[in-house]
């Protein structure tokens, strides 16, 4: 049973065809790895399922529900979480009260939402900051901030957008880490990832776009000597 | 880890900082007994203009600090709020109290009913809305026959003191305990307020709107409860000044300077934070009153070239606020308002 | 009510369309090059009116001859309003930005009651003066002038910004500082100009409009209103938008003020505001 299903989804900015008939699904409890050139259109997928630009048309359905159009916040109380390419923490906010801030999705009380908070933040790892500004945090302490505040909100799947990009090498098996940990307390994830190890490694499936097209979906194993996917995307991969 | 936790579980969710809170509670002490010192009559008006200016800049700190909407126009909230209560008391009888509720349901409707089409959107279209809506608000005062266009409307005196017409003729320290109730009833609700889910959720949608969104917070929503909270926390200064001074006329309701002020005060001691507003009052309302008496009210406007100019430098060099000189730890637990 | 009367109307709110047009372009400029509403506007058109003024009263010059020394004045107080202020506060929050702005309008407004008192001025007997008959419908020569010069600083503008490099290197920093400053435009020079073109057009409008308006410290804040709804109207940072805008503006003013009643124009034209904020909120002609 497949907890969201994409099909025919389609948006054009202009004449561009940012996504052009994209499908695909992810089952309860998967990890769906999203892959790609940079414009390939990845990032608009995530904006057109979590409403923050509204679909040409296809449809969109979560549970068995359709959210085609629906406004990101209805989108994110009805079980979908994400995170932004171009970060977005509450600045002037401690990271506590970023998590905080999640985490009143489901907890109207102050103090049980602290708490919940706070065992967040020690899942990913970042208790000894509480207290300090979100502007105050490395990029990559940021993206755990993402992380979090998009988990207090109990996610039943959570969009993961290039956790591991732009953030120092050391930090990176820490992050991989984290998603599995996030996979084993059963939350299902589709993740854009730049680093084809990562992707590989962790994935259950994989979606390949290129140019707002899918030219490939399946099991890694698959998408790996897929011929369309090495030409578009593999071949072109600089060692960097 | 698991004991860095479970030490984390445990502290307090607030921070209570003794020194501020005892400082707190003498000065609210000293307030209380300030009429019966005897200070005369230039004082208690001094103070009532404080406590006055210091909730009316706190409704804009609502709207503006906590939700981040610049509203250009707030003294619009004033002018309604006087002559609702001014109004229904002239033509109907009602007591003052009764219309001061009023204006205050009127000005949350009104709130809400700008809000819905123009918070939608970027700041932008909203300051320009207030902006607009408050000079068009006094054009249409100054022409609406039923209350006294231009020339405005009179209270008629009473023989006698009266709580039910809110009108004293032989001390202001009833007026002074009166404007003091409303300031620390509206402190106290808005330091609630900045504590509360509502407060985090506002705050959030300050911060990133987007963000905010992909947390389940309906934006535009927060940010109408927050406009509305602000107008009705404005309103019933209009009803008490109104009976204060005995006259509602357009050119003082809905006078310009008024939406400057309560802006430029919030700025000037601090956006966003519960403190900022009264420190900004506590300095401007001083000096705009003495500068009235030593240089004389004749409208040379030497006031507001001024307020002009620290805006701009406050705006430059602090645009944090005078809070922000204060040492940081105090500011550590201050910030979490 | 004839038909002449209603013509009539239409003709003059065209004329005046023109000029909110160009004082709206000025923001629009601004607002499209760093995302800064200029909230002192009017204090700057109320400025370049004050500078016809005493070019005329103190050296005897007719608005029309000084136009070009008005302009330039303004031009220079775009410069000086950049690097004094504007500079400090581009990457502040949007509330400071609004703040600033606001704050200088204030300042302004009141520096200028100070100096000058609120007193009513207009200039006598200017170069253009009386009437033109076309049928039965009288226009203001002063009014058509103003007009036609307002079209034509419009459609300079407007060419200087679409065909020019310097008005291609503007609008490079507007779509992206950061490319642009890759390509070796340097943004801080380009916002500087994009304040002297912003308050050389209004420089253009107040000028034009001395010769037949009441001159005073107040005298800007209903423009900069109507300039306001214009930008939100033609889509905020679209230059031409704006001219359709002003037009739009000037048309309903005048038959508002003719159909129904003259002294709630203000109403009139913050109900088209609310119209485009409601149904098409990224404006009726342009980008956003």
């Amino acid at each position: 049973m497949s907890l969201l299903k994409v099909e025919g989804l389609s948006k054009a900015f202009g004449g561009i065809h940012a996504n052009e008939d994209i499908s695909f699904e992810i089952g309860q409890g998967e990890i769906l790895g999203i892959i790609g050139p940079n414009g390939a259109g990845k990032s608009t997928l995530f904006d057109l399922i979590t409403g923050y630009t509204r679909p040409d048309r296809g449809s969109i359905r979560f549970d068995g529900q359709n959210i085609f159009g629906l406004k990101p916040d209805r989108v994110s109380r009805l079980g979908i979480g994400r995170t932004f390419q171009k970060l977005k923490p509450f600045t002037d906010l401690t990271l506590l009260e970023n998590v905080m801030i999640g985490a009143f999705a489901h907890e109207p009380d102050i103090r049980h939402a602290r708490d919940k908070a706070l065992e967040i933040i020690d899942f990913v790892d970042l208790i000894e900051k509480r207290h300090h500004f979100a502007r105050e945090l490395s990029t990559g302490q940021r993206k755990r901030l993402e992380l979090a505040r998009a988990m207090a909100t109990e996610p039943r799947l959570l969009l993961m957008d290039e956790v591991t990009g732009g953030v120092d090498q050391k930090t990176i098996p820490g992050l991989v880490a984290l998603i599995r940990k996030m996979k084993d307390a059963g939350v299902t994830i589709a993740t854009i990832e730049h680093n084809i190890n990562i992707i590989m490694e962790i994935s259950d499936h994989i979606l390949a776009l290129d140019q707002g097209q899918r030219i490939a979906f399946g099991k890694p194993e698959d998408i790996q000597n897929d011929q369309r996917v090495i030409d578009a995307y593999l071949g072109t991969v600089d060692v960097a | 880890m698991a004991s860095m936790l479970k030490q984390a579980l445990r502290e307090p969710v607030w921070h209570v900082n003794g020194r501020i809170a005892f400082a707190l509670v003498g000065l609210t002490v000293f307030l209380l007994l300030f009429p019966l010192l005897d200070p005369g009559a230039f004082y208690l008006h001094l103070m009532i203009l404080i406590f006055m200016y210091a909730v009316m800049s706190q409704s804009w700190n609502v709207i503006a600090g906590l939700s981040g909407q610049i509203s250009l126009g707030h003294g619009m909230f004033f002018g309604i709020g006087a002559y609702t209560s001014s109004v229904l008391y002239l033509q109907y009888g009602l007591t003052p109290w009764i219309g001061l509720l009023l204006g205050m349901l009127i000005c949350g409707v009104i709130a809400v009913m700008i809000g819905i089409p123009m918070l939608r959107l970027s700041g932008h279209y909203f300051a320009i809305a207030t902006l607009l809506i408050g000079i068009g608000c006094q054009v249409v005062f100054q022409r609406w026959e039923f209350v006294g266009a231009a020339s405005g409307l009179w209270m008629p005196l009473t023989e006698e003191s009266s709580w039910s017409a809110l009108q004293f003729h032989h001390s202001k320290a009833p007026y002074y305990y009166v404007f003091f109730g409303f300031f620390i009833v509206t402190y106290l609700l808005v330091w609630r307020l900045g504590r509360s889910k509502i407060g985090f959720r506002l705050r959030a949608v300050r911060d990133d709107a987007q963000a905010a969104q992909s947390l389940g917070i309906n934006v535009a929503k927060y940010k109408i409860i927050a406009y509305a909270i602000s107008a009705i926390i404005m309103a019933p200064m209009g009803s008490l000044f109104a009976q204060y001074i005995l006259i509602v006329d357009p050119d003082r309701m809905f006078n310009i300077e008024i939406s400057i002020l309560v802006l430029l005060m919030t700025v000037l001691g601090g956006i966003g934070t519960i403190w900022g507003p009264l420190i900004g009052v506590a300095i401007l309302i001083p000096i705009s009153e003495y500068s009235r008496i030593y240089l004389g009210g004749t409208g040379g406007a030497v006031d507001l070239i001024f307020y002009g100019l620290i805006l701009m430098l406050i705006c430059i060099f602090r645009p944090a606020g005078l809070i922000s000189l204060f040492p940081k730890h105090v500011l550590e637990r201050e910030r979490q308002r | 009510m004839t038909f002449e009367i209603i013509l009539q109307a239409i003709v003059s709110g065209l004329l005046v369309g023109l000029i909110y047009a160009l004082i709206a372009a000025g923001l629009s400029l601004i607002f499209g090059l760093m995302e800064i509403v200029n909230f002192a506007h009017g204090e700057h058109l109320m400025l370049s009116m004050f500078s016809s003024f005493w070019l005329w009263s103190l050296f005897g010059l007719d608005p029309v001859v000084s136009l070009p020394i008005t302009v330039l004045l303004m031009a220079l107080s775009g410069v000086l309003t950049h690097y004094l202020l504007i500079r400090y506060i581009l990457k502040a929050k949007m509330l400071i930005q609004i703040c600033a702005t606001f704050g200088l309008s204030i300042f302004l407004r009141s520096l200028a009651q100070f100096f000058w008192t609120p007193d009513f001025r207009n200039v006598d007997k200017p170069l253009l003066e009386g009437r033109i008959e076309i049928g039965e419908i009288f226009i203001g020569q002063p009014q058509v002038f103003a007009g036609l010069v307002c079209l034509f600083a419009f459609a300079g503008l407007y060419l200087f910004v679409t065909r020019t490099e310097t008005g291609l290197a503007l609008q490079a920093t507007a779509q992206d500082r950061e490319a642009a400053e890759i390509l070796g435009i340097p943004s801080n020079r380009m916002f500087a100009l994009g304040w002297a073109i912003g308050l050389g057009c209004v420089g253009v409008a107040g000028a034009m409009m001395s010769n037949y308006f009441f001159i005073f410290t107040d005298v800007g804040v209903n423009f900069a209103l109507f300039a306001f709804v214009a930008v939100a109207l033609g889509g905020f940072g679209s230059v031409i938008g704006c001219l359709y805008a002003g037009i739009i503006i000037g048309l309903v003013e005048a038959l508002g003020g003719l159909l129904i009643d003259p002294s709630f124009k203000l109403l009139y034209v913050f109900a088209i505001y609310l119209l485009v904020v409601i149904y098409r909120p990224q404006g009726l002609f342009g980008r956003y």
